[in-house]
């Protein structure tokens, strides 16, 4: 439509103006896009533009404070010779593989074991939850002073028990270190594989259970034949927000071990950090902070079509 | 699940036990954040005695926590980020659920796959380009950086977690009212979202403990005393130097675990609904 037919007939329309236009807002697409835009706006700006300069500033180099400058892919092709960017990212899917399992075997357990009827069984389901509520920097101050170098209550025993004096350093030794995030990332996020597969297994009929067992099937049938198949949609999901928010870890290495010892913790985030706030090149940060998504992608998609593969079989 | 009369030691074995695993695991650090606190120096930092039990009791942690430090700054901050973030986030989840979930309209598909896709964005993603936008928004070091940050996070989930709920309410009532010559409008405020105060309990406390949670964004956007949260302010500043003031540092972390551990006991059925209707309606 032209400006010119546009104002003409926004004339014609100009006495009935007020019903017409509660007529047109009470149109079912007009009420929703009115509804849904503000909101919409609201993320693109704060996550869509941010999204989109961060890519744009990961082709710069660029030093704090100062005009960034395009080099193309120099920060990516300095990432890749850099061989504390492949500690980083061998360390990323390490902790990420480790916690995940770890949690996913523990939840697992944790559902089937409150998988009964007990008393209490409220209040303990609400009290296993609480690593997930608690605010994790704090829980993890506990833990730093569990695994403190002089002090760790469980080197206390070690060495009461006589198994190892002195006791090892549990966030000093690298491998040792990266253990210690590994089990508290297991701490913190088991309550939410456990309670949310628990949720999983109440959808599951008892009928089928009586089924499965008039038929002769074992407890270990019934759960690999029974339950395993049925809880795969709730697993899948489950994993792939936990592999989402492991991969990018940020707050526990940054207040257990801060990367070290020697960049043997350093994720992706911890290092982007560093090299952004620390080092104050944005632009270098920002490569390596964009290079987690490829790898998260690929493990999404990865599990997207074992869970599919799965299901047609 | 059948045949569970064998006893109470079959019980024991597959029912307690277990059970009293995970909860020493799940609770011990809890238990240490708290003796800590009340230890005197003189037993905190003593290899001999045993250290599970507290001998001495003392509140001087918990004094110097609220009257040498900015504790309670930060704790007004904290609340004050948090509830408002949650309201927002709120507000904009029900503008973007109550569409999405009953309404049809052109576009609604792309909608809810880019809420989707925000809520997967990682965080760690957008913290430097973020830190620059907030930089040159002149937003350093003001609650106003992350109050207008925090939704960004939240407002996904929320939308998420509403629509969800938001579907399972008959359109009855809603239709009748139409009849009656109600809009749209009038419809959602005074028939629709009335209904649905249990949904937005559960998004809201769920909000409200992601929001106390958050701490990338808080430490890079809030470095001035005055305006940290309650981690960013025991990370950056109870830690003095290399020496650690481990039971200020303990009262700081119990104390600021209270407020959210409180307001959870409150609403655990709808914390547990709202944490568990993702991934299990889905």
């Amino acid at each position: 439509m032209s400006a010119h037919s546009q104002a003409i007939a926004s004339a014609a329309l100009r006495p009935r103006a007020r019903p017409s236009l509660r007529r047109w807002t009470e149109r079912e697409g007009v009420f929703s896009w009115l509804m849904v835009t503000p909101p919409v706006l609201f993320l693109l700006a704060l996550v869509g533009y941010p999204f989109v300069y961060g890519i744009w500033l990961s082709l710069e180099n660029r030093p704090v404070a100062k005009p960034g400058e395009f080099i193309g892919l120099g920060n990516f092709i300095a990432n890749f010779h850099d061989p504390v960017f492949w500690q980083v990212a061998q360390n990323t899917f390490v902790y990420t593989f480790a916690a995940t399992a770890l949690k996913m075997a523990g939840g697992l357990a944790l559902a089937l074991v409150m998988n009964q009827e007990f008393r209490f069984k409220n209040l303990i389901r609400a009290i296993m939850l609480l690593p997930f509520i608690v605010p994790t920097v704090l829980s993890t101050i506990a833990w730093m002073w569990i695994l403190d170098p002089s002090f760790s209550v469980v080197n206390w025993f070690l060495i009461r028990w006589g198994i190892a004096n002195p006791g090892p350093s549990w966030l000093g030794n690298p491998s040792l270190a990266m253990f210690s995030l590994i089990m508290v990332n297991t701490w913190r996020g088991l309550p939410f594989y456990a309670i949310t597969l628990l949720a999983g297994l109440q959808t599951i009929s008892p009928e089928l259970y009586e089924a499965a067992t008039i038929d002769g099937a074992s407890t270990f049938a019934r759960f690999r034949y029974v339950t395993l198949p049925l809880l795969k949609p709730v697993i899948f999901i489950v994993t792939m927000f936990s592999v989402i928010f492991t991969f990018s870890d940020f707050q526990l290495v940054y207040v257990l071990t801060r990367g070290g010892p020697a960049n043997a913790t350093h994720l992706f985030a911890t290092y982007a950090f560093d090299v952004a706030m620390g080092g104050g090149q944005f632009g270098l940060g920002a490569s390596i902070a964009l290079s987690m998504l490829p790898p998260l992608a690929l493990l999404i998609a990865g599990m997207a079509w074992y869970m599919r593969g799965e299901k047609s079989s | 699940m059948i045949v569970e009369r064998r006893g109470w030691r079959v019980r024991g074995l597959k029912l307690w036990l277990p059970l009293g695993f995970f909860l020493v695991f799940t609770l011990f650090p809890f238990y240490w954040m708290t003796i800590t606190s009340l230890k005197p120096n003189s037993e905190l930092y003593s290899r001999k005695i045993m250290p599970l039990i507290v001998y001495h009791p003392t509140l001087e942690h918990f004094v110097n926590l609220l009257t040498e430090t900015s504790f309670l700054t930060w704790t007004y901050n904290t609340m004050l980020i948090a509830v408002v973030s949650t309201a927002i986030s709120l507000v904009f989840g029900v503008m973007l659920a109550y569409p999405l979930a009953r309404m049809r309209f052109a576009g609604a598909a792309l909608v809810s796959f880019a809420i989707a896709a925000t809520y997967l964005v990682p965080q760690p993603l957008l913290f430097i380009p973020l830190a620059d936008i907030i930089n040159r928004l002149g937003l350093g070091d003001t609650l106003t950086s992350v109050i207008l940050t925090y939704p960004t996070l939240l407002v996904p989930f929320c939308a998420w977690l509403l629509m969800g709920y938001f579907k399972s309410v008959p359109h009855e009532l809603e239709d009748a009212a139409r009849i009656d010559g109600a809009t749209r409008l009038q419809t959602m405020f005074r028939i629709f979202l009335p209904l649905c105060i249990p949904g937005f309990i559960s998004a809201g406390i769920f909000a409200f403990t992601l929001a106390q949670n958050e701490f990338l964004y808080a430490l890079i956007f809030l470095t001035k005393t005055d305006v940290r949260t309650v981690p960013v302010g025991a990370i950056a500043e109870l830690v003095r130097g290399d020496v650690f003031y481990w039971g200020q540092l303990m009262a700081a972390a119990l104390l600021g675990s209270i407020p959210v551990a409180i307001i959870y006991s409150f609403f655990v059925e709808h914390y547990v609904a709202g944490l568990t209707s993702g991934g299990v309606k889905a």
